[in-house]
């Protein structure tokens, strides 16, 4: 019997040459993936892009004042002399003030969707207050300016230096603008992000821990202290961090309300300038090399700190949703 | 023999549908019923209407008399109700933020009780009629409720109801989710409980039912079938339908 | 047993609590209300045809419109999505089909980190890597600016819409043949698509009405400009401008304006909750 081997396919060998199409299937395969692959690093690129721009930007200032930029409080673009102390101290501030006044708000709301409402006003809640975080800054600035800013100089501020000037805080000429506008427009700014974070998380508490409260005797509002707002709590912290986050960072609506003066005053009252004003109020405008160097610095520290504030957010949501922390954008 | 729980034409509706088709049922006092049926019979419904914890669902609703110690448990606020009339869940759920001891004297420090001491020998008694106490004695304030075993839990569960002293326990499967060891710890310990209180368990279980129970009543449906003396349902029921779910025909 | 009442006080803590959490609650749709309603009532006085069709009119002169600020926004949109959109899309695709490794997670963590960068700081950017090297601001330098912005917005939707398509699909094609690359463009894409296309919405809604971006690289310009190398103007931009001056007319197209670029942010961000959300996972489910 002749045996001809050329043209046998062997069924039992394990390797056989792949077909034709197959190979060109392979290539466009691994094609596709590597385009895929290069818009996944084109995000890395980017990140870097920005740490080098800011880096590269900021070297000039940083090596005309070192490590004293963020101590010294004189911001004098004619002298040359800059020091960003004044903008730190202004955006802290600024931050607390606008948590001080958005937690309890977007807590209460967050609690109240979750557990007190009833069904049907469950959705509308929720919605607006989404609406609150599709707003664009500088329409808040704009209705900041001539709604609020009037309502504060001419009702608010007056009230608080009556009653409350023993707290050193409401001190000076109601202007208006100043710290305080810039606190309030932040916190209705950040109320949105603070009370969704919080409602997916009270909303994962899970169920036969709010009915062991109940069985206990608890009434609603003891069942939701103890057995919901108890176990949130890392989560809720989490939501807080991240608008503060989200406040340190705010620029149009602050700038336009702040008053934008360099200087560090106890009173709340008085105007005060963040380091996101500071960079969109004089970069167009600057001066000199050191002067625009300084002020990419400063925006260096914007970006560390946000960063930073932000991952301490995710990790203490993530502990408690246990899964992909939730977007904070529209 | 005196009535601990007495129901009335107790019915039980999740939105439009009716769960529970006017109950009649005395329980005896200081004694162990047993509540048993096939899945969906109703039977937990059936308990959680006798602490009110039916209604906590927004569509649940109730009608009838259901009278603990006397007094219509509708007539009152459900909060107190909770109070005299205590439940332990299917599956053990202690407070993870919360110490053992804290999770002992919760209930105690809802009431207003911050008495050190009291608190202090409550949480003491209650977890040794659990039978954990010699266990956990010495990690009292240290753990958290949640870092232990699985049974572990659920009698800290059982010393976390105990502590507010109530009159009946409820217990919905208690022992469903545990190992085969802590489910005979659960079941001394009813044997022990029931001295003290009036104890009412759903079970799929028949065994158990026949171990720890006086009277057992059979539920289908949303009906209660029959109800009597354990040894008779198990021996000689009254009822066909009885008969057939202890045989094992059904269920 | 004893018929006691519930505590008093703990009686009245529950309400109070009650009242409380509802009442702050009520404040928050209070300012919502209160903010829309502002745009509303002076806004829509000037939202005329005028206002539409005409440029700035120089300081002093009444009238005047906004005209090049909305063709300016439509332009720098369109070259931020000609960017942002597809690398935001290929990101996200790699991060569903390819990326359950390390990288992917590396990347998922960046986009996360580049979502919280505040956006000044983007414009800074921008301004370092377009601006100075072509040496005049332009509507590509702003484009290029929101274009960082849309990506993680972009990257992060497209990948949760490509896990929502079960696995089971996929393996059905695998299972006739098709290859990897062929069965995502053609089965599971087009499955996920109302769902990345609610995420490209959502994203361009959010960057629509950034202005801090644009400070740096678009400038702003009071004329007609159709070239993408020149400084351009924008909605925000111009109603920016306009509110920090103390001329009231211009104040009242800054209103205008305002008013206009709300109702096509929320506009766009509803629709896309409310339309395609609710219809797309009603399917993919």
């Amino acid at each position: 019997m002749a045996s001809s081997e050329s043209s046998k396919v062997s069924l039992v060998s394990p390797t056989r040459e792949a077909p034709a199409w197959k190979k060109s299937a392979i290539n466009l395969d691994s094609g596709f993936k590597g385009l895929m692959l290069v818009a996944a690093l084109v995000v890395l690129g980017i990140v870097g892009l920005i740490v080098t721009e800011l880096l590269q930007g900021s070297a000039l200032a940083w090596q005309k004042f070192g490590i004293h930029f963020f101590f010294g409080s004189e911001w004098d673009p004619v002298s040359g002399g800059f020091g960003a102390l004044p903008f730190i101290y202004g955006t802290v501030v600024s931050s607390l003030v606008a948590l001080f006044i958005a937690v309890p708000l977007a807590v209460a709301v967050a609690v109240f969707v979750t557990e007190m409402c009833p069904k049907p006003l469950r959705r509308p809640i929720s919605y607006a207050t989404e609406l609150l975080a599709a707003i664009p800054s500088v329409i808040y600035g704009l209705w900041a300016i001539f709604i609020l800013v009037p309502i504060l100089r001419v009702h608010v501020e007056p009230w608080l230096m009556k009653y409350f000037s023993w707290t050193g805080l409401f001190e000076g000429p109601a202007y208006g603008i100043g710290m305080l506008a810039a606190g309030v427009v932040l916190a209705i700014m950040i109320v949105p992000i603070i009370s969704s974070i919080a409602r997916e998380v009270l909303a994962v508490v899970p169920q036969p821990q709010r009915e062991a409260a109940l069985a206990l005797g608890a009434t609603r509002w003891e069942m939701i202290r103890m057995a919901v707002l108890r176990n949130a709590r890392a989560g809720i912290m989490g939501a807080v961090i991240l608008g503060l986050g989200r406040a340190l960072g705010e620029t149009m609506a602050v700038t336009m309300v702040i008053g934008n003066s360099p200087a560090i005053a106890k009173s709340l009252l008085a105007p005060g300038y963040t380091m996101a004003s500071v960079i969109a109020n004089e970069f167009n405008e600057a001066t000199s090399d050191l002067h625009r160097s300084a002020l990419i610095e400063i925006g260096l520290a914007l970006f560390i700190v946000t960063i930073i504030v932000n991952i301490l957010a995710g990790l203490l949501v993530w502990t408690v949703t246990r899964g992909t922390p939730a977007r904070t954008n529209a | 023999m005196t009535t601990a729980v007495e129901v009335h034409d107790l019915k039980a509706w999740f939105g439009k549908t009716e769960a529970l088709h006017g109950i009649n049922m005395a329980v005896e006092a200081k004694h162990a019923t047993a509540v048993i049926g096939p899945s969906g019979c109703g039977k937990s419904t059936f308990i959680r209407c006798l602490n009110r914890m039916h209604e906590t669902n927004p569509e649940a609703k109730a009608e009838g008399t259901v009278r603990v110690g006397g007094v219509d448990i509708y007539e009152m606020p459900a909060v107190d109700v909770r109070r005299r009339v205590g439940m332990v869940f299917q599956k053990p759920n202690p407070f993870p933020t919360m110490t053992i001891y804290d999770n002992v004297a919760a209930g105690l420090k809802l009431n207003g009780t911050h008495n050190r001491k009291i608190l202090d020998d409550v949480v003491e008694h209650s977890l040794q009629q659990a039978a954990l106490w010699e266990e956990v004695k010495d990690i009292l304030k240290k753990q958290s409720g949640a870092s232990l075993s699985g049974g572990q839990q659920q009698r800290l569960c059982i010393a976390r109801a105990l502590a507010v002293s109530p009159e009946v326990m409820l217990m919905d499967e208690p022992a469903s989710a545990l190992d085969p060891i802590s489910t005979a710890k659960i079941e001394d310990l009813i044997f022990e409980l029931k001295q003290k209180l009036t104890i009412v368990i759903v079970t799929h279980n028949m065994q158990q039912a026949s171990r720890v129970a006086e009277f057992t009543g059979f539920f289908l449906m949303g009906n209660l079938i029959e109800y009597d003396k354990t040894e008779k349902i198990f021996t000689n029921p009254s009822d066909k339908r009885t008969e057939d779910y202890i045989t094992g025909r059904f269920g | 047993m004893p018929n006691r009442q519930i505590g008093f006080r703990r009686q009245m803590t529950d309400y109070f609590f009650t009242g409380l959490a509802a009442g702050l609650s009520v404040v928050v749709v209070s300012a919502l209300i209160a903010i829309l309603a502002y745009l509303v009532l002076r806004g829509v006085g000037s939202l005329n045809w005028s206002f539409l069709t005409q440029t700035p009119k120089p300081v002093g002169e009444a009238g005047g419109g906004m005209a090049n600020a909305l063709l300016g926004s439509v332009m720098i949109l369109g070259i931020a999505s000609l960017f942002g959109v597809p690398v935001g899309i290929g990101a996200g695709i790699y991060l569903a089909e390819y990326g359950r490794n390390r990288l992917g997670q590396l990347v998922r963590f960046t986009s996360d980190v580049l979502n919280g960068v505040p956006s000044i700081v983007i414009g800074l950017v921008a301004y370092g890597l377009v601006v100075i090297p072509q040496r005049h601001f332009s509507a590509f330098a702003g484009g290029v600016a929101l274009a960082i912005m849309m990506v993680p917005t972009v990257a992060r939707t497209t990948e949760e819409m490509l896990l929502l398509v079960p696995h089971a699909v996929r393996e059905a094609a695998f299972g006739i043949g098709i290859p990897q690359w062929r069965t995502t463009i053609s089965i599971t894409l087009p499955t996920a698509r109302a769902g990345i296309i609610t995420g490209v919405m959502l994203a361009f809604a959010r960057v629509a009405g950034e202005t801090a971006p644009l400070m740096f690289t678009a400038f702003g310009n009071q004329f007609w400009s159709f070239s993408a190398n020149q400084p351009i103007a924008a909605l925000p931009l111009q109603i920016f401008t306009y509110a920090i001056t103390p001329y009231d007319d211009w104040h009242r197209q800054a209103w205008a304006g305002a008013l206009m670029l709300v109702i096509l942010i929320v506009g766009t961000t509803t629709l896309v909750r409310f339309v395609f959300m609710r219809r797309m996972l009603g399917g993919v489910r």
